[in-house]
């Protein structure tokens, strides 16, 4: 493993020379990724590379800059993944990237998403200072907790140059059932029922079908007891398809990889919970918007041929915030912004001189 | 000697408080004095007692205008000193703000204030199949407050994560008085994690006033399996052959023989008396997933030399296992007239290690350590019995203290896992963190509270 003083001696004697910096790992996240002013792309990529992995104390700790591709590899030849489902794997994103964008994939919904994954970190903040936080070991409070702080800051705390994550041992089989629904209202009150359901689900998807609507259940485990875990799946769901093995893999893989938003679209994430997503749905009527409402409705990814800010008004409306993931360059953040003035404080303190993107 | 406070002050927390809910007096304040960190006593100026979130927020706001500083405190149960009062300081406590406002089974999530007990989320979550997870042992009195200023974890982390991975939502009062709203009530967020930061900030960033909490489906079932051995090590093999398997159990967790005898002549939890240890590993899920994963987990301990192998057989024997691990701390009381619990963690490989050394220290320094441990995450909490009254013995407690957690440190690990660094913890800081590390918490924390009156002088010397 090459060690990457010289790199990171670079970019802060860059940060001396009064230059605003916004690093780039895999650019599978352009909205977020190019520049919208004078920043100078910071390219991450050759921060790359595992640390330290060992699997029985179910941590590793890798640079940013390492594509995902090769930490999802290393970890499934040891039986393990990250539970958080990162997206855009084969697009090329970083594990940087995908703790900067704040990104979770369908799979978050079982144990939690980037955020709770998260262990550590060592990132040069605004005054060039490479500052380690958090910890390699799977539990620990010591000091604030900058890791989690890192995770959504899309490069405006901090480049991020180090982490260190959780993993956990990978089930040994999944399946999914799927099942469509003529109106919003039964396809949510089967979404609502399934949460509730004793087998806990790996995935609990609910997507736009123009007209009417479909739901997606993974559960995964050991494979002797997955027949009677599906079985059971099935009297909770009443009716359905079931996609098992490579095609429920096949499923996951396009969801994971955003495969069904077409070249040029806009992608949009918006954090919200079930209750809100009547609200989101009536005004996409006659509109040509792609949704899917993942991880239980808590996340919903919208797809549209269109600026992104026509989404500002309804997401304001409803009290929901989003980012703009893919789209063009600039404040990313649509509708309702909480905790700003918090947020300014910890800007300030990390950033006083506005090195990095808004934040 | 002491000083009194500004009278200007007092007026004014007067002009919120009656009577009976503003302390002054020397006798009312001795109950504040420290909190499970018993070796250390502060005396505050006062103590305010509010029951409504908008008198914390004046209260604040007072202390904010005379530079006075504050800490706030829940049910005192911490044990890094995190809610000692500060000299020439205030103590709010939160208990009053006691309100659990809602559950929302749909949404699954519970708003609640600060002041309720942590238990009690669960309690109000029950009759919808819902809990709240995170489980600290003090759970039958500890505050979601003081839980969310600690990052408190407890037997069911590993799986599930501590306090910061169950909280939505906070509603908090910053150190200059402003009120501040943080996250929503999606798990999910499209900003910096601001949540993330304010849980375990040590209540030096604000006061918590309200919080969504995130609740989970109460398990459908259970598997709660004790088993016992002559040696710590080969129960922490077993552990390790646990993980190997792929096993993801919702707890795992060892008591060695001081630890049992205590919790046994305290509640009679059942454990084998002349046991060096016991390994308690709980699994959970559906049924069928728990049968499947009860297999393999008994392949491993049938062959891990255990002496005694118990299943708990119903729900009352489950719990009857847990009481036992949960009252272990309170039980060691028993045996010592003082003792010190470190919280330690090193990478779970090297968990027989880091306890032989505990043992030869304690040896060494002629301390008695009882050993009950988060095994799963390898979070350490080694007791170190000593008596108070006997001069010199809390200093050599201190020492022995330090020793361990520098040998957590040297394994790669933590100073600490859940109960945060405090008072107790502060020295150690810089073995983890270097200074531009400290200096960059240190001017995070002045962005928020430049006049530093929130919780002075925990984690960081004044």
């Amino acid at each position: 493993m090459r060690t990457q003083n010289g790199r990171i001696e670079q970019i802060q004697k860059m940060l001396e020379r009064n230059v605003r910096v916004l690093p780039r790992g895999g650019g599978t996240k352009p909205a977020l990724s190019t520049p919208a002013r004078d920043e100078m792309i910071l390219d991450m990529t050759s921060f790359s590379g595992m640390i330290e992995y060992i699997p029985e104390e179910f941590t590793f700790t890798a640079f940013a800059g390492t594509p995902l591709t090769e930490v999802v590899q290393i970890l499934k030849d040891h039986g393990q993944y990250l539970p958080f489902d990162p997206p855009m794997v084969e697009r090329g994103a970083t594990l940087g990237g995908t703790a900067a964008s704040g990104l979770s994939g369908s799979g978050r919904y079982r144990f939690g998403g980037v955020r709770d994954f998260i262990l550590g970190v060592r990132f040069i903040d605004g005054r060039g200072d490479l500052i380690s936080a958090g910890g390699k070991v799977v539990k620990n409070v010591a000091g604030y907790d900058f890791p989690k702080l890192m995770v959504g800051s899309i490069g405006g705390l901090g480049i991020l140059v180090e982490l260190s994550f959780k993993v956990f041992p990978r089930p040994q089989a999944y399946a999914t059932w799927h099942r469509s629904f003529g109106s919003l209202e039964e396809a949510l009150q089967m979404m609502r029922r399934a949460s509730m359901a004793q087998i806990p689900l790996e995935a609990l998807d609910l997507y736009a079908q123009n007209p009417g609507y479909s739901l997606w259940l993974r559960i995964g485990g050991i494979s002797s007891v997955l027949p009677s875990r599906i079985g059971r799946l099935l009297e909770i769901i009443g009716e359905g398809q079931l996609l098992e093995d490579m095609d429920d893999e096949h499923f996951w893989y396009e969801v994971r990889e955003f495969s069904w938003v077409p070249e040029g679209h806009t992608l949009i994430k918006v954090a919200l919970t079930p209750k809100s997503i009547p609200a989101l749905e009536s005004y996409q009527d006659g509109k040509p918007l792609l949704r899917r409402y993942t991880a239980g409705g808590q996340v919903a990814w919208i797809a549209l041929d269109d600026s992104p800010r026509v989404l500002e008004p309804v997401l304001k409306e409803i009290g929901l915030s989003g980012l703009v993931i893919w789209g063009p360059p600039g404040f990313p953040h649509l509708g309702e912004l909480r905790g700003t003035s918090f947020l300014r404080r910890v800007k300030e303190s990390l950033d006083p001189a506005f090195r990095f993107t808004e934040v | 000697m002491e000083s009194r406070p500004p009278d200007a002050f007092l007026n004014e927390l007067a002009s919120i408080f009656p009577t009976g809910r503003l302390l002054t007096k020397t006798a009312e304040l001795m109950a504040y004095e420290s909190d499970a960190l018993t070796a250390y006593r502060v005396r505050p100026y006062a103590v305010v007692i509010p029951e409504r979130q908008d008198e914390v927020v004046n209260t604040v706001r007072i202390c904010a205008k005379f530079k006075v500083p504050f800490v706030a405190r829940g049910s005192g149960t911490g044990l890094s000193g995190g809610s000692l009062p500060v000299k020439n300081g205030i103590v709010i406590t939160m208990n009053r703000l006691n309100c659990i406002l809602k559950v929302d089974a749909e949404e699954r999530t519970a708003v609640v204030e600060a002041g309720v007990i942590n238990q009690d989320v669960s309690k109000a979550a029950a009759p919808y199949g819902l809990y709240y997870a995170p489980d600290p042992s003090s759970q039958p009195i500890c505050t979601i407050g003081g839980n969310i200023a600690f990052n408190s974890g407890g037997a069911h982390c590993l799986k599930y994560g501590t306090t910061s991975n169950h909280v939505l939502s906070i509603k908090a009062v910053l150190p200059d008085g402003e009120l501040v709203q943080l996250g929503s009530d999606s798990l999910e967020g499209t900003g910096p994690d601001l949540i993330g930061l304010f849980v375990g900030s040590e209540g030096q960033l604000g006061i918590a006033l309200e919080v969504t909490l995130r609740l989970m489906n109460r398990p459908e079932a259970f598997c709660t399996v004790l088993a016992s051995y002559n040696s710590l090590r080969n129960a922490g093999d077993t552990v390790a052959r646990i993980v190997a398997t792929g096993l993801l159990p919702g707890a795992i967790e060892i008591m060695d023989r001081l630890a049992i005898q205590a919790a046994e002549a305290s509640v009679q939890a059942g454990y084998p008396p002349d046991a060096a240890a016991v390994l308690i590993a709980e699994l959970e899920g559906d049924r069928d997933q728990v049968d499947a994963e009860f297999d393999i987990l008994m392949q491993v301990i049938d062959t891990s030399q255990a002496q005694e192998i118990r299943v708990a057989q119903d729900e009352s024997e489950r719990m009857r296992i847990w009481k036992g691990r949960k009252s272990a701390f309170s039980a060691v009381g028993r045996l010592s007239p003082d003792y010190l619990v470190q919280d330690g963690v090193v990478p779970r490989g090297r968990l027989g290690e880091a306890l032989e050394e505990i043992g030869q220290l304690s040896q060494k320094y002629g301390l008695r350590v009882a050993n009950v441990f988060h095994a799963g995450d390898g979070n350490l909490h080694p007791l170190i019995l000593f008596n108070g009254r006997s001069p010199g013995e809390l200093e050599m407690a201190e020492k022995l203290a330090g020793e361990i957690l520098m040998m957590c440190i040297r394994h790669g690990g933590s100073i600490t896992g859940e109960h945060g660094i405090g008072v107790e913890k502060r020295r150690y800081l810089p073995a983890m963190f270097n200074n531009r590390d400290i200096e960059a918490m240190q001017r995070l924390r002045r962005a928020f509270d430049p006049q530093e009156i929130a919780n002075r002088g925990k984690v960081f010397f004044p």
